[in-house]
């Protein structure tokens, strides 16, 4: 860059360049290349976007004639108990299932590191659960958490410990979700395991002549040098776990039990039954966008969080 | 195991090409532990332990579902792991249907959607994204960061966001109740594969397509004869990881399927555990959910393990851009 400052461009000629650039046979050719995702951007993501913002400002409900509504659906989502529950079932999971996530993951990754030339036999175990379709994982969730008759608690029967009723008693629903979450940690499990093995053994051979001991360099060596990838683990789990819907509306929302409680009720399956059951487009939307500002806030939050923890390698990318 | 350089990366040899080989991203890797010399027995021991003991917990759902789905409806919950009784018959049950509560379960026909839905989606998914991605990777156009910008930020999206407007999309294109909406919507490519393929273009060398070029290749024919071929294993990449999505997705098949023929296995098993549960005057023959649950599992493994390296690239690969 600082090289070519003698002959750099002013901003006309940049400018001149840049619209020039439209009239190239290859920019043409990019475009053409380009359309289908143009074409699936404004019409499945961007115009949807706008179009449920505008929705949530309706009555929209498909047959009845629509009004605007003004602020009234955000009206009424801030004082709707449901979604106080919900909300909060989202957020208690979310702030249990995430850092579980990362510590059962990173645990399993450090345990793999070891093994050397065997781990892809047991990185193959650990992944297969994240292959199980997730109603399939609903299924046996809700089977082998059983109070009565379950394999958990059949297991821990084994101990001596009388297992709780998972799926019935509100206080274990979270706690037994997340349980069945860590067992689908794979894909996790094979991005620190990349991570780990990336790390420089150069690195631990200078910290180990230095005196550190095996916590400070896996404090001081190993966690800096992997905060990338935990860093991108917590984002995207945090982002779905807000979502979280297919294995609990398997498990508590099925024909049996089409009303669930209110300890499985979580945001997204309130989101759905409001737009696709009782069909008010609406209100569910302002509950869409609600959601979207959550989750864009709490990723803000992670982001300029991660600023002081997270180590990239060279520069600040 | 080294990170990078397996099969994710691209270089001219096997066009006869002299292309230096790229270096890798990451220094070499090492085992950053040894096995303690000394007191090494037991620690292995208790480490062997501790691994086969994880590694039980992980594969014995499995096993428990296997052996379950093979038990009469009153040994299901028995939790042992070889049948007192076999009752393999639940595999023919859950496909003639069970006498007066789920008569008829299509449960064939549901196999079939979810491999033919399944394969369309991977098969569009992955020729549209990789032209989209080629153009971000190979021409220079104005707004491309932009663009490109925009890819990202569509990754970090939350589906349920659009979920409504897209249904009243479908829904204007009286589309709704058919199974359209469940692939077609990836003929418009889809940007995390956007994006891993771009990175992959980025490997090919340049020279390549000028060679190419010269040779009278127009961008299409370039694309095609020259990209494409040497894209194949982040393309197979791709086709597996959206079958998967596809085969395991729940949410859309609820909102756009109604008629039970056009149920995919998901929807299918969502509905017969529903229908099945006592309070919705079934027996609870979970047995015959179970077997269609082991069912709607198997095609899935079969597939990781014949494309396991590929999975493991494009999860390893998801991270790194991190």
């Amino acid at each position: 860059m600082a090289t070519a400052t003698a002959t750099a461009p002013g901003p006309r000629v940049r400018a001149r360049r840049w619209f020039a650039g439209f009239a190239s046979r290859e920019t043409w050719a990019a475009f053409a290349f380009l359309s289908p995702w143009l074409f699936g951007f404004v019409v499945f993501t961007a115009g949807p976007m706008i179009a449920s913002l505008i929705l949530s400002f309706t009555d929209y409900s498909v047959i009845q004639t629509t009004h605007n509504v003004g602020w009234d659906n955000y009206n009424r989502l801030v004082h709707d108990p449901k979604v106080t529950t919900a909300m909060k079932t989202t957020l208690i999971y979310t702030a249990m299932v995430v850092p579980a996530h990362v510590v059962f993951s990173l645990g399993l990754a450090m345990v793999l590191a070891r093994v050397g030339r065997a781990a892809g036999f047991f990185r193959t175990a650990f992944y297969l659960p994240v292959m199980t379709p997730a109603v399939a994982v609903g299924v046996l969730y809700l089977l082998m958490f059983n109070g009565d008759y379950g394999l958990i608690n059949a297991g821990l029967h084994f101990f001596g410990i009388h297992g709780p009723y998972w799926t019935t008693d509100p206080n274990w629903v979270k706690p037994s979700l997340v349980i069945m979450h860590l067992w689908k940690v794979g894909a996790s499990v094979v991005i620190l395991l990349a991570a780990l093995m990336a790390v420089p053994t150069y690195l631990y051979e200078a910290s180990a002549m230095d005196g550190a001991s095996k916590w400070r360099r896996f404090r001081d060596v190993t966690l800096p040098m992997i905060s990338p990838a935990i860093f991108f683990i917590v984002i995207i789990n945090t982002i779905a776990a807000l979502q979280t819907f297919d294995e609990v509306y398997t498990a508590f929302f099925n024909a049996s039990t089409p009303y669930g409680t209110d300890a499985s009720l979580f945001y997204v399956i309130y989101l759905f039954q409001e737009a696709f059951v009782n069909f008010h487009m609406g209100y569910a939307s302002a509950l869409a966008w609600g959601l979207f500002l959550v989750i864009a806030v709490i990723t803000a939050i992670q982001v300029i969080g991660s600023r002081r923890f997270v180590y990239y390698e060279g520069n600040k990318r | 195991m080294t990170a990078p350089q397996g099969p994710l990366t691209a270089t001219g040899e096997g066009v006869g090409l002299p292309v230096p080989p790229i270096p890798p991203a990451v220094p070499p890797a090492g085992r950053w532990y040894q096995f303690p010399s000394a007191a090494g027995v037991v620690g292995r021991t208790a480490y062997l332990a501790l691994l086969t003991f994880l590694t039980a917990i992980f594969i014995y759902p499995f096993l428990w579902a296997v052996s379950a789905s093979l038990k009469p409806r009153e040994e299901v919950f028995d939790n042992r792991l070889i049948p007192k009784h076999w009752h393999p018959s639940n595999y023919l049950d859950i496909f003639r249907g069970i006498p007066d509560i789920a008569t008829g379960v299509p449960f064939g026909r549901w196999f079939f959607n979810s491999i033919y839905i399944g394969i369309l989606a991977a098969l569009t998914v992955t020729i549209s994204s990789a032209i989209v991605a080629f153009a971000f990777a190979y021409f220079r156009f104005p707004l491309r960061n932009f663009f490109f910008g925009c890819v990202l930020a569509t990754m970090m999206l939350p589906g349920a966001v659009t979920m409504i407007p897209v249904y009243l999309i479908w829904n204007k294109l009286h589309l709704t109740g058919t199974q359209y909406p469940l692939w077609a919507s990836n003929l418009f490519a889809s940007a995390f594969y956007v994006f891993l393929l771009r990175q992959f273009f980025l490997g090919i060398p340049r020279e390549l397509f000028e060679a190419a070029r010269m040779d009278g290749d127009n961008y299409w024919t370039m694309f095609w004869r020259i990209a494409m071929p040497l894209a194949k294993p982040a393309l197979i990449v791709t086709a597996v990881f959206e079958f998967k999505s596809s085969w395991t997705d729940l949410i859309k098949p609820l909102i756009y399927l109604r008629d039970d023929n056009q149920f995919t296995i998901p929807r299918g098993l969502y509905n017969l555990l529903g229908v099945l549960g006592p309070s919705a005057g079934g027996h609870g023959d979970y047995q015959i959910v179970i077997a269609g649950t082991v069912l709607a599992t198997l095609p899935m493994i079969v597939i990781f393990f014949l494309g396991q390296r590929y999975f493991i690239e494009g999860i390893a690969t998801q991270g790194r851009k991190g």
